[in-house]
Order: C-alpha cells, then sequence, then structure tokens
C-alpha cells in the first residue's frame, strides 16, 4: 500500500519526521566519532562549550551563521520555484569580485555612507549575474541547471584565480589577494556596535551583516508567502501548467528566483570581505555555499528553519574548531562529514522514515466519534 | 613554440594524456551506465575519493595492490547502493543524494585518514609492490623499431599500468553491453520510459539498482588507480573535480560510450598540455591562461548543454523516481 496520500497532522509533518532525521544523522556522526576511538557526548559537551560557552565563541558561531542564513536562503528561494542552486558558492565567489571591483575604484573617494550601500549592491548584483546565466539556459535553452550550476562554480573558481594571481593583486605582492580597502568601506563589528551602548564583548568576526542576514529573513518571508510574485513563484515551482494556465510565465520565474537567489548567496561576500577580511582573498568561501544546501534542506525552505539550521552549523563550525583542539583525533572536516550526513538524511532520505511513521499513527491516533469511513 | 611541436614532446604530452584521462574515461562510463538507467549521478567524485581512500589505506595495511582494488570498489559499490536506496527505493531526490555522498567522502576521508595514519590525511607512502606498475607491452622493443607507429606504440600505447588498459577496455564493453545485449536495451528502455519496461514485466528497480551497481565498480577502479597506480598514496581531495570532468565529458559525449571517450581523452588533453603551456607565448594569441585552459572543460560543457554545438539530449526518465502506480 502506498502511505505517500494519507495526510499526517502538521506537526508530524513538519517538526518530528524532521527532527527525526536530524538525530539520525547525529546519530551516525556519533557512530564515526566513537569509531575513531572518542566519546560522543563528550564530543558534544566541548562543541556545545566550545560554541556558547564564552562570549567569544558566541560571536564565531553567529558569525558563521550569518553566511549559513545567506546562503541557506539563497537554496530555498529556489527550491520553492522547484529550482535547485548548487552554484551559491560560486556565486558568492563572484560576488566578492563585484565587491573588490567597486571597492578598488572607489574606497578612497566616497565617504562610508555611500560606500557600504555600494558594496552590498555590488555584492547582489554580481552573485545575481553569475546566477542569471545558469537561469537564462535554463529558461530559454533546456540546460539542465544543476550541471550548469556546477560548472559556474568550477568556472568561478580558476576566473578567481586567475584574476587576483595576474589582475587584482596588490602591486609587488606575492600572495594573490587585492590591496586592503581604506576603512570607510569596513562594516562596523558587532563588539564595536555594541561598545557604543556601554556593553563590553570580546573582539569576534562578528559584524552588522548579520543584521542584514535577519532582514534578509524577513524579506524572503514576506517575499515568498506575501506577494503576489511568492505566489507565482510557488505556483511555478508546484505545476509549470497550471502556472500557465493562471497567466504566470515560468520562464520569467526562473529568471527572477535564480536572479534572487544568487543575489542572497552574493551576500556572504560582504559578511566576510566587508565585515571581516577587508580585500578579496583566494576561497573565502570557504565551502559556505554548499553548506547552504543542507541548511536549506533541513531547515525545510523556511526562514525560521533556515535561522534554526544556520545556528546549528553555526555550532558545528564553531564547536568543531574547539573539537579539533581538544580531541586531536577529531579535525574539522568531521563538521563536513556532518554536513554530509545531514543532507543525506534531511533531503535524499527525508521520506524514509515516513511510511513507518504513518502506520503508527494510523494505529494510535485517535478516531474522531464523527468519522465512519477512514 | 617549436619545443612544443617537436616530435618527443609530442608523444610525451599524448602519454600523458593517457594517463591523466584513465579516471576520467572509467567514471564517464560508470556515470554513462547509472544515467541511461535514469539515475542521475553526481556521486562520480565521491564514490572515487571513498575508493581511493580505501584504495591507499588497504594497500599500506596489507601490502596487497589487488586487496586494495577489491576493497576500493566494495567501498565504492556499497555508496552506490545507498545512492540507489535513497533514489530507487525511497524515492529521493537524486541530486541531493549524489550531493550527500560527494560531501560525507570529502569530510570523512580525511577524518578517518588522520585519525588512523596522522600524516595530515595522506596515507603512508607505498613500496612499488603493493601497487600498479607500469607495463611493457610483449614485443614492444621490435614494434618500436617500426617507422611512426613504433615511436607511437612505445611512448604512448605501452609502459602504463594495467588499470589504464582496463579503462580503454571498458569503453567497447560498455558499448557492447549498452548496444548489444539484453541487459542494454532493457537499460536504454528503463531510461527512456520506465513504465513500458515495468509493463513488460520486468522490474524497473532492480534494472536501476544493476546499473548503479556497475558504476560503482568502474569508480573504485578509477579511485584505486588514483591513489595506487598514478600515485604512490592516498592525498586529501585528490579526485580534485575530476568526478565532475567526467560527468561533463560524458554529457559532452551525449550519453554514449565513444563519444564520451573521445571526450575525455580531449579534456586529459587539455589538462596535458596547460601544464607545458604554463608561461609560454603562442604565436597570435599571446599567452593562454593556465586557469582558462583548466576552465575549458566546464565550459565547453555548458555552451554544449545550451545546445550551440549540437543538441545533448539528456535520458528521457532521468531524474524522476518511478512510482509503480496500483
Amino acid at each position: 500500500m502506498s502511505t505517500s496520500n494519507i495526510e499526517l497532522p502538521a506537526w508530524i509533518e513538519i517538526l518530528l519526521i524532521p527532527i527525526l532525521n536530524i538525530l539520525m544523522a547525529l546519530f551516525f556522526a556519533g557512530l564515526i566519532i566513537f569509531a575513531i576511538g572518542e566519546n560522543p557526548i563528550d564530543a558534544v559537551r566541548i562543541m556545545l562549550n566550545g560554541a556558547f560557552g564564552y562570549d567569544e565563541g558566541v560571536g564565531y558561531t553567529l558569525y558563521y551563521t550569518t553566511n549559513f542564513i545567506f546562503t541557506g536562503l539563497a537554496v530555498a528561494i529556489a527550491f520553492h520555484a522547484r529550482l535547485f542552486n548548487i552554484g551559491g558558492e560560486g556565486q558568492a565567489y563572484i560576488a566578492g569580485l563585484g565587491v573588490g571591483l567597486a571597492f578598488l575604484a572607489l574606497d578612497g573617494v566616497l565617504p562610508a555612507f555611500l560606500l557600504i550601500p555600494i558594496g552590498i549592491l555590488a555584492a547582489a548584483l554580481f552573485g545575481a549575474l553569475w546566477a542569471l546565466i545558469p537561469a537564462w539556459l535554463q529558461a530559454y535553452r533546456g540546460s539542465h541547471i544543476v550541471i550548469t550550476t556546477i560548472m559556474f562554480n568550477f568556472i568561478a573558481s580558476s576566473l578567481m584565480v586567475y584574476l587576483l594571481v595576474n589582475v587584482l593583486i596588490k602591486p609587488g605582492s606575492m600572495s594573490p589577494e587585492t590591496r586592503e580597502f581604506t576603512e570607510q568601506s569596513w562594516l562596523p563589528f558587532m563588539h564595536e556596535v555594541l561598545g557604543i551602548f556601554g556593553i563590553e564583548v570580546t573582539r569576534t568576526p562578528l559584524n552588522v551583516s548579520f543584521i542584514l542576514a535577519l532582514v534578509c529573513c524577513l524579506l524572503v518571508w514576506i517575499y515568498i508567502w506575501k506577494t503576489r510574485w511568492g505566489y507565482a513563484l510557488r505556483t511555478a515551482g508546484q505545476s509549470e501548467a497550471a502556472a500557465i494556465y493562471a497567466g504566470i510565465k515560468p520562464k520569467r520565474i526562473i529568471i527572477i528566483t535564480m536572479s534572487i537567489s544568487g543575489a542572497l548567496a552574493g551576500l556572504v561576500a560582504v559578511n566576510e570581505i566587508m565585515g571581516v577580511h577587508h580585500r578579496v582573498i583566494l576561497n573565502f568561501t570557504a565551502g559556505y555555499g554548499f553548506t547552504g544546501i543542507a541548511v536549506a534542506l533541513m531547515g525545510r525552505n523556511h526562514p525560521v528553519g533556515i535561522i534554526m539550521a544556520s545556528l546549528l552549523f553555526g555550532v558545528l563550525y564553531q564547536g568543531g574548531a574547539e573539537l579539533a583542539f581538544e580531541m586531536p583525533k577529531i579535525t574539522r572536516e568531521m563538521v563536513v562529514a556532518i554536513q554530509g550526513l545531514i543532507i543525506l538524511f534531511s533531503g535524499a532520505l527525508a521520506l524514509m522514515l515516513r511510511p513507518v511513521i504513518v502506520k503508527i499513527w494510523l494505529a494510535i491516533k485517535p478516531v474522531p466519534s464523527a468519522m465512519q469511513h477512514g | 613554440m617549436d619545443s612544443l611541436l617537436n616530435a618527443q614532446t609530442l608523444l610525451s604530452t599524448l602519454d600523458a594524456t593517457l594517463r591523466v584521462s584513465t579516471p576520467l574515461i572509467l567514471c564517464a562510463m560508470a556515470g554513462l551506465f547509472s544515467e541511461r538507467s535514469g539515475i542521475i549521478d553526481i556521486s562520480l567524485e565521491g564514490k572515487m575519493l571513498f575508493a581511493a581512500f580505501a584504495a591507499g589505506t588497504l594497500a599500506a595495511v596489507t601490502g596487497s595492490a589487488w586487496i586494495a582494488l577489491g576493497s576500493a570498489i566494495i567501498i565504492s559499490v556499497l555508496l552506490s547502493l545507498l545512492h540507489g536506496f535513497a533514489c530507487i527505493t525511497n524515492r529521493g531526490d537524486q541530486v541531493v543524494s549524489g550531493l550527500a555522498i560527494n560531501v560525507l567522502a570529502s569530510g570523512l576521508t580525511i577524518v578517518l585518514g588522520i585519525a588512523w595514519f596522522s600524516q595530515g590525511g595522506q596515507t603512508p607512502a607505498l613500496a612499488s609492490e603493493s601497487r600498479f606498475m607500469p607495463l611493457e607491452l610483449p614485443l614492444i622493443e621490435s614494434i618500436a623499431q617500426l617507422p611512426y607507429v613504433g615511436p607511437f606504440m612505445q611512448s604512448v600505447i605501452s609502459g602504463h599500468n594495467l588499470l589504464v588498459y582496463v579503462a580503454l577496455l571498458a569503453v567497447p564493453v560498455t558499448w557492447w553491453i549498452v548496444y548489444k545485449t539484453r541487459f542494454g536495451l532493457q537499460l536504454r528502455a528503463v531510461g527512456e520510459n520506465p513504465l513500458a519496461v515495468d509493463t513488460a514485466g520486468i522490474s524497473v528497480s532492480r534494472l536501476r539498482y544493476k546499473a548503479v551497481v556497475i558504476a560503482g565498480i568502474l569508480c573504485g577502479i578509477a579511485g584505486t588507480y588514483l591513489a595506487i597506480a598514478q600515485n604512490a598514496a592516498f592525498a586529501r581531495e585528490m579526485t580534485a573535480g575530476q568526478g565532475y570532468i567526467a560527468l561533463a565529458a560524458m554529457i559532452f559525449g551525449k550519453w554514449r560510450p565513444v563519444p564520451a571517450l573521445l571526450a575525455c581523452l580531449m579534456f586529459g588533453f587539455l589538462d596535458a598540455v596547460s601544464i607545458r603551456l604554463q608561461g609560454v607565448s603562442l604565436p597570435g594569441i599571446g599567452e593562454v591562461p593556465v586557469q582558462l585552459i583548466q576552465a575549458l572543460p566546464y565550459i565547453l560543457t555548458v555552451v554544449l548543454l545550451a545546445g550551440f554545438i549540437g543538441k545533448a539530449v539528456a535520458p528521457k526518465a532521468i531524474g524522476v523516481p518511478f512510482a509503480k502506480e496500483r
């Protein structure tokens, strides 16, 4: 008997099953730690302490969280239109190019209140452009967006290496990075902002782009669920035929959605370059684009879920660094392995438990007295 | 420029082409089996990486290249079965499942490598007894005396390890299986119209499982080649995107064995040439950036997929989970 048509109560669908999936992923992560010869419970304790135990840890955790919110939202909005954007990594990387070009040209000239919006717009614009090409190819030339966005990640990587080594490199320097931008282009750090209000916290890379990330969550929520564009996007994602019948143009949806998705991924460059490095460096995206896929799957493509999933990954990244320090046998790449497990259980195997849960639910559910035919 | 065109350099470039193309060819054939059956396989990269790790580990521990090959194949097939379990049995998203395998392999091979060997993610360097070493073809000394053909046979075709020849053999075998056997006919049918195959009383699931297992075997050989034939140890992230290049080559070959082979050789040639072209100025063009040549396989694939050079049409049922309606 097929169980996919049987309805389950909302709390089972959107809370119980996702949580069980994450627990399975974490269980297997625990098994790996156990197999290496360390105690998984101790590992969790060290991680949580590293992530939340002191204010520096919290700062780093939220700094990582910021990146994951951006890339998670990018993947999620595309998912709603049934588009799989694997290209967040490349889009964020090229967005860094946008910020770099804008600041190399303008940073000695303009004041901060102009530079910062220009930097953010440049990041969004370049990220959007790098997503726009695969979108156009999918909409008008029929190429598969998954394959083209994968290819565009590699092309972005080669392009950035070439530009940083040959063109944008600081004159006379050996390491492939731009010169440092002037201080007017820097985003304020959170420890500075909080300092204004008399709250003393330790210096961390956490900066105001964290607030930008939360604002983006709200905007994405409004866009998807409260505007007619979002309605068109979701309709096109559910059924192309229905969308066309309703007068929605699916090709346009692909173009617009992917542009927004690329722009959101591009905001990683705001956090990393405008907020932390203050120059364009090689590989500043560090896999955040790929983590966005795990975040979106785990957060079920909803901004609230994405904030929670991003926080979890922030804990894993920051706590993972602490863990690598305390347990030398476990390295930071453990976080990548956990990410793989989460993509597996929350994504590919998301429906694995459902038939079992349907059986259990049918056996124990309270039967309404008026119902006769089940 | 002169040095690039002289016969010796050309022969050694072709020799290098064959060496770097080998894992591409094996993975492209792997992808072909999987995708012809209707299962997207972006996890070639992850399976190859895990297989390379298994081969490097087992060769270091047992000293036997054959045990290493066997265990690499087993690991890779297990990952294939996981992919099958997610996409065929549980009808999960094929791209997500493939991505999960790639990310998992990328993280876990480093974690386990460091935990077991404490060499920064590398497996111990291997002695030649526990590797697949270059073989001289029989009679090659006398063949080498022939004009033109002789040097080509000696420098390019002869002197590779066994797995290079396995890769070259995999292409005609794949062609024969896909186009000349009953299984191949069913395989192509299930990728185009699974419902018709189901109606004919053949199990769609079993066919697809067979296809992904074959893909696992081939990726296992490719990984073994990287770790214990081309190199003398596993190194972290040693696949370095070659699984994706193989995927691109298979698409470039329009899901057909011989054109896919040619695409692999072309991408391999670009790779071999890019090392030689570093800092060389070509007449009329100037210096070609190495990064451009490295990105060329991806750019060409995008251009091809966009239908600007011929049309690449994927199997019709690809990516769609099959639901047996009752």
